[in-house]
């Protein structure tokens, strides 16, 4: 199974919390994972209820059962770049000399690529990284991922970028990340809604990293809707049993101390908009099973993960490992 | 017990009336920010078509639009030209042009305008500009100023609506002047071109000190070649840099200006609504003009006189009646469970329901009941036109099924069709309501943060805008704020858009109960 999880989807798909609730999954039975974030907008501390998170590995997590654990880094360019010169060419005063230039900003931001080059290279380091018994530090390790429309540039600059510096440090340090990148080892995740554009562009993002032969893994469905009525029950209510429902209504406001007899009209008043709301979420669910059908198509591993009506909580990325295990994600 | 009516949150902050802006002659630019995912660019094209339609000529600038939504407004192809968007109506005297950034495009102009043909030549050849000018952090957010720019000296436009890039802090386009000043001004760059300039040898003279400590390191770093192109590539554009940041600070300037109005764009969402408040921050730490914040996808009810907590139990007590199964779906007769053939499925949809609307008076709503089994279509199809009303389980509609009859009007018969089906409706009605509670706590901790902030909400559609008519709905949603959020006003609303637009109302009149939670 692969050892670097890159997690990407369109923006407010939820990407950050179905990578955390993978990297939980994944830390189950003893093991431990860590989730790196790459955009700087510390999603992960939010997401955990914890301060702000340095650009150090730190625990953040505790999986349920097993005592596995989750480790999260906030992965910052800058001081990438500066570790990355420090291991590979011992700079370290080179290295402040060339941020007094201003040669670290234009490195992290300016130069073409450079800040992705660093952003994945750090992760494909931990991924490598092994302990002095020779065992791996991290089983798995998951990054929350820029979105989908830039995901295949991001993860192939790399080679991009190698083909830039044809030769020297930058361009064996780019191959480096590329074997990791494009190797079984990894799987690049796709959380979608089923929602038109976010489908639209799952579709397209899943071509494009084919395309450039990046290693594919499962999508993610994420606020999957549960069905409650159906096309025709509300046609029925709309029409044919329009007075019946109505008269249910009374009966049940009644029943529930609303005074259904008191109000009059408000049983009856109620019918339509309670209607109209139904008619929504029915025509929501037809967008959903094509959208459905459209990610089958692709013929890929899908999870699907259930809306959850009060908001994202702790509690409820547990619930989201929880049911990603149940899936098979882990297996 | 009565069923608080009362108006929610929404007057607490201040209303976005969104025409004025947009009619305001002094108006010139309007931008669009936000985080990904909630509906930038639809917002963008929408005031974009509003304000062409009364009257004013707009272009509309995408960054990267989705595929649909491009070939709303006609801008189905990459191209770096505004583009008459064709169907807009145009009897108020205004027009809409809309056009797509094409980035490494943007950047190639620039070369050549402001570099002879050789030297123009040499940058457009040079591996690293290439891969720079096709899209690497950062040019995008470069070449949307410089294009904003563009457009704006030509002054060709009454207005331009700009969506900003996707960026991974989306509001990095402020950034680039700066950075690319700081980066200007910098020693590395002239470190960069004194080889270049001067032949080799010269410019470590020249450098001294300075140069031999970064040479080796530079080059160790990069290797020799890449170092080359670099310098290369710095040395040629040297002529041009001035020009870059001129015109960088320059709209730069015309974004701080009174001209401008930037809006927000957010869902009511945790993590949109903190992305939300930190443009806010940012763009008054920045000293740019904020119009206001437009919320998309509120969901409303025109049922919020019944909270949640009171459907759930209204819901129960039907399906306690009818023998408990709280969490079964209706199913739908146009796919009974083990049906084959999905034509004969929908022909029976159809006659089930003409059938059930001819044959009102029946009380038990037949056609439900035994979709359950499956069987309703081979009896639909058994007796097609015979006239005779289905009565189906009779069992399950006698009156013993009914629990007390303590003078309680007596239901349809609870325990039959009649009773799921409206507990279903209860049910999707106080997750709808949760939904709004949901979003109502999230909206009111960001207009507590920022009581300053005008608020312009958008009803959720249920599908995504593909055309010029979803994209003029969304128009009036924006333009039709409640003035003042009463209870009244929501209903109507709801009335007059429903219709229209398929949509409910705006989130007023929200139900305090809020229980549930």
């Amino acid at each position: 199974m692969s050892r670097l999880h890159v997690v990407s989807g369109k923006g407010g798909t939820g990407k950050t919390t179905v990578a955390a609730a993978l990297a939980l999954a994944l830390a189950a039975e003893g093991r431990r994972t860590l989730l790196v974030e790459v955009e700087g907008r510390q999603g992960i501390a939010q997401l955990f209820e914890t301060e702000a998170l340095p650009y150090e590995e730190r625990r953040i997590a505790v999986a349920p059962g097993g005592g596995g654990e989750v480790f999260a880094l906030a992965i910052d360019a800058e001081r990438a770049l500066l570790d990355y010169l420090q291991m590979f060419y011992k700079l370290g005063s080179a290295g402040r000399a060339l941020k007094k230039l201003g040669a670290i900003d234009f490195a992290t931001t300016i130069a073409p690529g450079l800040r992705d080059v660093l952003l994945t290279g750090k992760a494909c380091e931990a991924v490598r990284r092994k302990d002095r018994a020779g065992r791996f530090v991290y089983d798995h390790v998951i990054m929350d991922a820029p979105p989908t429309g830039r995901i295949t540039r991001f993860l192939n600059v790399n080679d991009e970028v190698a083909g830039l510096a044809r030769i020297g440090p930058i361009h064996n340090q780019a191959q480096a990340v590329m074997r990791v990148l494009k190797s079984p080892e990894t799987a690049v995740h796709l959380v979608t809604l089923l929602e038109e554009m976010p489908v639209q562009e799952t579709v397209d993002g899943i071509a494009e990293l084919r395309a450039a032969q990046l290693p594919v893994g499962g999508i993610v469905i994420n606020m999957v809707r549960p069905e409650i009525l159906d096309e025709a029950a509300v046609e029925v209510a709309a029409n044919g049993a329009r007075a019946e429902v109505a008269e249910t209504l009374r009966y049940a406001l009644e029943r529930t101390g609303l005074g259904g007899n008191r109000h009059p009209g408000l049983a009856e008043s109620l019918v339509d908009p309670l209607v109209t709301q139904a008619r929504e979420h029915t025509e929501r669910l037809a967008l959903e099973r094509s959208g459905r059908t459209e990610i089958a198509g692709l013929g890929l591993p899908t999870y699907e993960l259930e809306l959850l009506g009060d908001g994202m909580d702790l509690a409820g990325l547990y619930r989201m490992a929880r049911e990603l295990r149940k899936q098979g994600v882990a297996r | 017990m009565t069923l608080p009516d009362q108006a929610n949150g929404l007057d607490k902050a201040a209303v976005l009336d969104i025409d004025p802006v947009l009619d305001n002659p002094r108006t010139r630019i309007v931008v669009c920010c936000g985080s990904g995912g909630v509906g930038k660019t639809t917002t963008a094209a929408a005031l974009g078509l509003r304000a062409a339609e009364r009257g004013r000529k707009v272009v509309v600038l995408t960054i990267d639009p989705a595929r649909r939504l491009a070939q709303s407004i006609g801008i189905d192809a990459l191209d770096n030209v505004p583009r008459r968007v064709p169907g807009t109506d145009t009897s108020a005297g205004g027009e809409l042009y809309a056009m797509m950034l094409d980035m490494k495009r943007t950047f190639d102009e620039i070369v050549e305008a402001h570099a002879d043909v050789e030297r123009a030549r040499a940058i457009l050849e040079n591996p690293f500009y290439q891969s720079l000018s096709a899209g690497f952090a950062g040019t995008q957010e470069y070449m949307a100023m410089e294009k904003l720019g563009q457009l704006r000296a030509r002054d060709e436009w009454d207005l331009i609506v700009v969506d900003t890039p996707p960026s991974r802090s989306a509001l990095d386009f402020l950034d680039a002047p700066g950075r690319l000043g700081s980066f200007l001004d910098g020693k590395f760059i002239k470190v960069l071109m004194a080889p270049a300039k001067l032949g080799g040898r010269a410019g470590m003279k020249f450098l001294g000190v300075g140069m031999s400590v970064m040479s080796g390191p530079l080059n160790k770093l990069m290797g020799a070649q890449l170092l080359r192109d670099v310098q290369t590539f710095v040395a040629a554009m040297d002529t041009m840099f001035g020009g870059f940041r001129t015109r960088a600070d320059a709209t730069y300037r015309l974004l701080q200006a009174p001209g401008t109005a930037f809006l927000v764009v957010a869902a009511p969402e945790r993590d949109a609504l903190r992305e939300a408040a930190y443009f806010v921050e940012r763009l008054a730490a920045e000293r740019m003009p904020l119009a206001g914040l437009v919320l998309n996808r509120v969901h409303g009810s025109g049922a919020a006189r019944l909270p949640a907590d009171r459907a759930l139990a209204a819901a129960e007590a039907l399906l306690d009646g009818a023998g408990g199964q709280p969490s079964a779906t209706v199913p739908a007769p146009s796919a009974p469970p083990g049906e084959g053939a999905g034509g004969a499925g929908e022909a029976t949809t159809s006659g089930d329901t003409r059938r059930t609307s001819d044959t009102s008076e029946n009380l038990d709503g037949g056609g439900i009941v035994d979709r359950d089994s499956g069987q309703a279509g081979s009896r639909t199809v058994d007796a097609p036109g015979t006239g005779t009303p289905t009565v189906p389980h009779p069992s399950e509609g006698t009156p013993e099924s009914t629990p007390e009859s303590r003078g309680l009007p007596q239901p349809a018969s609870p325990g039959d069709s009649t009773a799921r089906l409206t507990a279903g409706l209860l049910r999707l009605h106080a997750e709808r309501m949760r939904v709004l509670a949901r979003e109502r706590r999230t909206r009111d901790r960001f207009t507590a943060l920022h009581p300053e902030v005008a608020v312009a909400e958008v009803t959720a559609l249920p599908g995504d805008v593909h055309d010029l008519a979803g994209l003029r709905a969304i128009g009036e949603l924006l333009a039709a704020q409640p003035a003042a959020a009463t209870v009244e006003g929501a209903v109507a609303h709801s009335g007059t858009t429903g219709a229209a637009t398929e949509v409910t109302g705006d989130a007023v009149g929200t139900s305090d109960g809020d229980a549930g939670q």
